[in-house]
């Protein structure tokens, strides 16, 4: 690790204050400790903001609040959460391990880099780490990388599980910034996609933390899955993952929502299958005409082509157990 | 002439460390006051020492293992304030304050843990190295209550990778002393 200045803030905008070009701020530290080590992450001032930031799960006259300090073992077991959003919990249980759970951060879950191969080896390229630099993936082992929405500059792919269920519920994230001010992004709008700046993960501003996430009350909590297709059992990032979830008149789909990770720089919603499961019958023909949609335009690399029947298959799975979750 | 050569490398390097201590930012050494199986220790540590290293290369307290630094096998893991967590990915300067429980601090005297206990009788390990860890994760993993099934007790023990593949008897282990 290079050497860095630590310090501790208790309030966010006296972290806000201590922020500059070298300054990292650390929650969790599971992502940003492992980059510090492999030198991906210099910064040459670290402020603890793990006291500056709400860590609490709190009802609000829309729905409900979650702390940017909320570490994922909390927000999967809470009562809350459980019974009114059971996707988001779903979702936190699929990521990491129960160690990794009690340490993240629900909004450093949002800021964590993504897992390519060649961003964490230092002596390859990659724009990501090194703008301009070239990528490393398009040519080379990208059986993990994206197959929708990515860049030649870019084909990286983003790690969280969360974030797919956020996305799928339109959640949105306040921000602060240094005056105090608080501002609000819709969660699809947040997390970017590579274009030709693959370094900016997200559109947080340089001078802002992020201070909650929001959900709105929504009819999702009796219909939904979180399917996850990995290289092992549990512990292990998403080749392919899929939320959905749907509210039935009878057996007539209201509304669905269909979301995946995985297979793009960012939570990545399948909109058009979401719009064409609108008033339609919840059965398996209907999950397959939808999962169809979804895989219609993908460009899978050299090495990830087998992402896109496996993605097929699992926004079938994950509809078939939205019926019974 | 060959010496000359061996020289140039040698002058660079001398160099570099020269340049380095201008372009490197301050390093900072913390005056930190931990707590370590109820025990308060007073040390100064480098803002970049992590909670393993500093357990293991300060504190002599070298139960928990330092197998893959990166948080991907879990031989590190440590309770903070009676939660399993990893401590190569914990900083020591975020601590202070905190409870932390290591494998040391399990036995109660010369009496063992009865999860250390039941690693024992059922062959919960084969080398030793990844145990800490595991018998760490174990204990909280029972505490937690998500023990109710074979299948349950692999999902939440996945963060704590065995090479020699001993996991029949961790999760024997772990059923043991869940039932009691």
């Amino acid at each position: 690790m290079r050497p860095f200045l630590f310090s501790k803030s208790s309030a966010a905008n006296q972290a806000l204050a201590k922020k500059n070009s070298t300054t990292q701020y650390i929650a969790g530290g599971t992502n940003l400790v492992d980059l510090m080590k492999k030198h991906i992450a210099e910064p040459e001032s670290l402020v603890d903001i793990t006291s500056a930031l709400p860590a609490k799960i709190e009802p609000t006259a829309k729905g409900i609040q979650i702390g940017a300090m909320v570490r994922n073992t909390p927000l999967a077991n809470d009562p809350t959460i459980l019974a009114k959003y059971p996707l988001v919990a779903k979702a936190v249980l699929a990521g990491a391990s129960p160690q990794i759970r009690n340490m993240a951060s629900t909004g450093g879950n949002l800021l964590q880099r993504t897992r390519c191969p060649y961003f964490y080896d230092v002596t390859t390229p990659c724009n990501k780490r090194k703008p301009g630099s070239g990528c490393s993936a398009i040519q080379g082992e990208n059986r993990m990388s994206a197959i929708v929405g990515y860049s030649d500059q870019c084909i990286a792919v983003h790690p969280s599980d969360l974030c797919v269920a956020l996305a799928a519920l339109d959640a949105s994230i306040k921000i602060q910034d240094k005056s105090g001010k608080m501002q609000s992004i819709s969660f699809t709008d947040f997390h970017r996609l590579p274009g030709t700046t693959p370094e900016r993960d997200n559109n947080l501003p340089a001078n802002a933390l992020i201070h909650s996430i929001e959900i709105n009350e929504n009819a999702f909590a009796k219909n939904y899955a979180y399917v996850k297709v990995r290289d092992r059992d549990s512990y292990a990032f998403a080749l392919v993952s899929v939320a959905a979830a749907f509210n039935l008149n009878g057996d007539q789909i209201v509304e669905a929502r269909l979301a995946s990770g995985g297979v793009a720089h960012k939570p990545w919603r399948w909109l058009e299958a979401e719009q064409y499961l609108k008033g339609k019958t919840a059965n398996a023909a209907t999950f397959e005409a939808a999962a169809n949609i979804a895989i219609k335009d993908l460009r899978p690399q050299t090495h990830n082509g087998f992402k896109i029947p496996m993605l097929k298959g699992a926004i079938e799975t994950a509809l078939q157990q939205c019926l019974n979750p | 002439m060959l010496g000359a050569l061996a020289f140039i490398p040698r002058g660079v390097k001398a160099f570099y460390e020269e340049v380095k201590n201008f372009i490197v930012p301050q390093k900072e050494q913390l005056p930190l006051t931990v707590s370590i199986n109820k025990k308060s220790y007073a040390i100064k540590a480098d803002t970049r020492t992590t909670l393993l290293d500093l357990l293991r290369e300060d504190l002599n307290l070298t139960g928990a293992k330092k197998g893959c630094d990166h948080g991907q096998c879990g031989a590190c893991t440590v309770h903070i304030d009676g939660e399993r967590v990893l401590s190569c990915l914990t900083l020591a300067a975020m601590v202070p304050g905190k409870e932390v429980t290591t494998i040391e601090g399990l036995a109660n005297g010369d009496k063992l843990h009865p999860m250390q206990e039941a690693f024992i009788e059922c062959d919960g390990f084969q080398c030793g190295y990844c145990t800490p860890g595991q018998i760490m994760s174990a204990v909280a993993c029972v505490k937690e209550g998500h023990t109710k099934s074979v299948a349950e007790i692999k999902e939440f023990m996945s963060g704590n990778l065995c090479r020699c593949g001993a996991y029949n008897g961790i999760v024997e282990s772990i059923q043991k002393v869940a039932a009691k």
